[in-house]
């Protein structure tokens, strides 16, 4: 289950690195603000569907207006952008901590049984979450791979000139993308409610481990992306359960460093011109 | 581009001008204030810092600490102050952050001039702060819980006399533990000081009595899912003991939930990780029937006194533990008293020492240090208490709660000789 609700919070980040070039520091607060969405949708409507489809459209709106009156204003720069989603991520921080407080709160899972192994238990719920992450992970790769919009992010992906030379506009593919990479982010976090609680910190772990993943995967890759997802989720489970979880994070730190070493563009990134 | 690197010099350079000036204005501006309030030393109100952990991790206990502060300072000032002065809180944010509590130790005690320091809670940040207090010679009364004060590591600045410490809280509780509920015990703790004072004085008691502790647990403190820690526990462990405190706690006792089912050891955990959330929480419903050490009632009864009702009534919050205004908002019952204590010993101290100005210190530490007990009241609503001058340290008694009904209920009160351990440091030999 943590390797793919990490594999969409990443695939949020690598969609926005790669597209727009900008790294979005930002990324792990729209995750957390996904979490405080459904929170108070599920806690007022009862609806833990709806709190699940009002997370990422909240969320991705609200980075669209980040996009619309930051971002473009600064022209993705991309070390000017580093500083705005820095303060993006303080602003959305203490919002979150003045409005909603500093508690940790939970939602009650929409299902819930428990899987019954003869020596030990495992949450149902988790693979309901693990079952939606995956649905929605094919859903970004059919959108990506099939529509024309998916095309048009592709093409400014590999040249931005090239694509605006062919009327592709590259505006507004910029201001869906970051507002899709928030969703993705948001509907992770969302997910991810009943089981973990939602805390006003919360995004600076899961940005972290994006981080590590995207950097594995290739800047901008998305098999990358979801390769990595994996090794490292999985690879955290294993090694913290046989060893011990700071064993797990050397590890997955490791890896990083060592990929970068070896392969700087990541295992499955292209080469930078 | 050059065109545009050309403007952005030549503002930088307006700007710095400009940031200068305003820098050399504001650098001016502390100069008379500053005299002001040193003139006013000794008379006008007494000034008590209060390091607060607005954000951060802290912030949940910040917060309550703020509102238990606020209403013990309405009470002390309505029955007309600290030794004739009115009492007034100079808060500053620490962000539960080492680093920056040491600053905001300085930022009070030499920019707002504040007569003494109080209030910080988490280990780290207590730890990283007192020696700065120790050097600008400040009195600084934390309301922590952690070993450190009166293991002697501090310094002569440093008290703990509204709060016991986690030495005394495990020395009460242990012998209970096994021999109510098993011999046999796993310790999950969270992997820092607080969690290894746990660990080492859990494990020192329980085999002193018999007990054996069959596996440790330590957990890293930034850890959200805890599921793969559960198959570390051995299969005949009687009692798990639990400390975890961190946002990460629903998770935890979902998880030990899923782990276990209908098949768990006895379990007793610390409140500390589930202080400012609802009992009723969805998923906490796994902790019924178990057990948890709590310094202060978080429930009210028919049972409790008026002069705990008083205090809460104070403070604002129900027969719940929670805010009366929003019964969502918990609070965290079992620490933020020792804010309203705190305050109460300072108001105690200052009165019979006589201190005027920073230059009493010494009599007020040497006062303070005198001190051998506090009677409960209004005053100390968490019941009687002993000082124990050379360690800095109170004790107290400690509670014992049964969730029952998604209610803690107190099963058993400790006295206050359980808590009590072998002196291992003496404050007052050092020089001040």
């Amino acid at each position: 289950m943590g390797a793919l609700v990490l594999a969409l919070t990443a695939l949020g980040l690598s969609l926005v690195f790669g597209v727009m070039r900008i790294v979005n520091v930002a990324h792990g607060e729209f995750f957390m603000l996904g979490a405080i969405v459904a929170w108070y949708v599920s806690t007022l409507t009862g609806s833990f569907l709806l709190a699940l489809l009002v997370a990422p459209v909240a969320v991705a709106g609200v980075a669209v207006l980040a996009d619309r009156f930051v971002l473009r204003r600064i022209g993705y720069e991309p070390e000017s952008t580093i500083v705005a989603t820095i303060g993006l991520l303080y602003i959305l921080q203490q919002t979150v901590l003045t409005t909603y407080g500093p508690y940790a709160r939970p939602v009650e899972a929409p299902v819930y049984f428990r899987v019954d192994f003869p020596w030990f238990g495992y949450s149902g719920y988790k693979l309901v979450v693990a079952g939606v992450a995956a649905v929605l992970l094919l859903v970004t790769w059919m959108a990506l791979s099939r529509t024309t919009l998916g095309l048009q992010m592709r093409a400014t992906q590999q040249d931005r000139e090239m694509a605006q030379a062919f009327a592709v506009p590259v505006g507004r593919v910029y201001t869906v993308v970051f507002g899709v990479g928030a969703g993705l982010a948001a509907a992770a976090g969302a997910l991810i409610v009943p089981v973990q609680q939602a805390h006003y910190l919360m995004g600076l772990d899961a940005l972290l481990m994006s981080f590590v993943v995207v950097i594995l995967g290739g800047l901008g890759s998305l098999r990358g992306t979801l390769v990595a997802a994996f090794v490292v989720g999985l690879s955290d489970g294993a090694i913290s359960v046989l060893f011990s979880p700071t064993l797990a994070k050397i590890v997955a730190t490791l890896l990083v460093a060592l990929v970068l070493a070896v392969r700087g563009r990541g295992l499955f990134g292209e080469e930078l011109a | 581009m050059s065109e545009t690197s050309g403007g952005v010099k030549s503002v930088s350079r307006r700007t710095v001008l400009t940031g200068a000036g305003a820098v050399a204005l504001g650098a001016g501006l502390p100069g008379p204030w500053v005299r002001r309030a040193t003139a006013q030393a000794g008379q006008g109100p007494l000034r008590l810092g209060f390091q607060v952990h607005r954000t951060g991790i802290g912030a949940v206990y910040g917060r309550w600490y703020e509102r238990t502060t606020a209403a013990a300072v309405k009470l002390i000032n309505e029955k007309g102050g600290i030794a004739g002065r009115q009492v007034e809180i100079v808060a500053e944010d620490d962000g539960t952050d080492p680093k920056r509590g040491g600053e905001v130790v300085e930022k009070l005690a030499t920019h707002h001039k504040v007569d003494l320091i109080f209030g910080t809670l988490f280990s780290h940040v207590v730890i990283a702060s007192a020696p700065r207090a120790g050097e600008l010679k400040i009195p600084y009364l934390v309301v922590s819980e952690g070993y450190h004060v009166a293991s002697g590591k501090l310094n002569r600045y440093v008290f703990q006399p509204g709060i016991t410490d986690v030495r005394a809280q495990v020395t009460a509780v242990a012998p209970w533990i096994l021999k109510n509920l098993g011999k046999k015990v796993t310790l999950i703790f969270p992997d820092y000081a607080f969690g290894h004072d746990h660990r080492d004085f859990f494990s020192k008691v329980a085999t002193a009595q018999g007990g054996t502790v069959r596996a440790l647990v330590p957990i890293p403190p930034t850890e959200t899912s805890f599921t793969k820690y559960f198959p570390r526990v051995p299969a005949d462990t009687e009692v798990l003991y639990h400390v975890m405190v961190g946002p990460g706690v629903l998770t935890f006792v979902k998880e030990m939930g899923e782990h276990f089912g209908a098949k768990r050891p006895q379990i007793f955990g610390f409140v500390d990780s589930l202080e400012g959330v609802d009992m009723a929480s969805p998923g906490l419903d796994y902790l019924e029937g178990t057990y948890f050490w709590e310094a202060f009632p978080r429930y009210a009864g028919p049972a409790t006194p008026a002069h705990v009702r008083t205090y809460r009534e104070r403070v604002g919050i129900n027969d719940n533990g929670a805010n009366v205004n929003d019964p969502k908002d918990v609070s965290t019952a079992s620490h933020m008293f020792g804010c309203w204590e705190t305050l109460f010993v300072i108001k105690q101290a200052v009165e019979k020492s006589g201190y005027k100005k920073p230059s009493d210190y010494k009599a007020f530490i040497e006062t303070l240090e005198g001190f051998q007990s506090f009677a409960e009241g209004l005053e100390h609503p968490q019941g009687p208490k002993k000082f124990v001058g050379r360690l800095h340290q109170v004790f107290g008694q400690q509670l014992i709660s049964k969730v029952e009904k998604r209610r803690l209920a107190v099963v058993h009160r400790t006295a206050i000789e359980d808590s009590m351990y072998a002196p291992e440091a003496d404050y007052t030999k050092q020089p001040l």
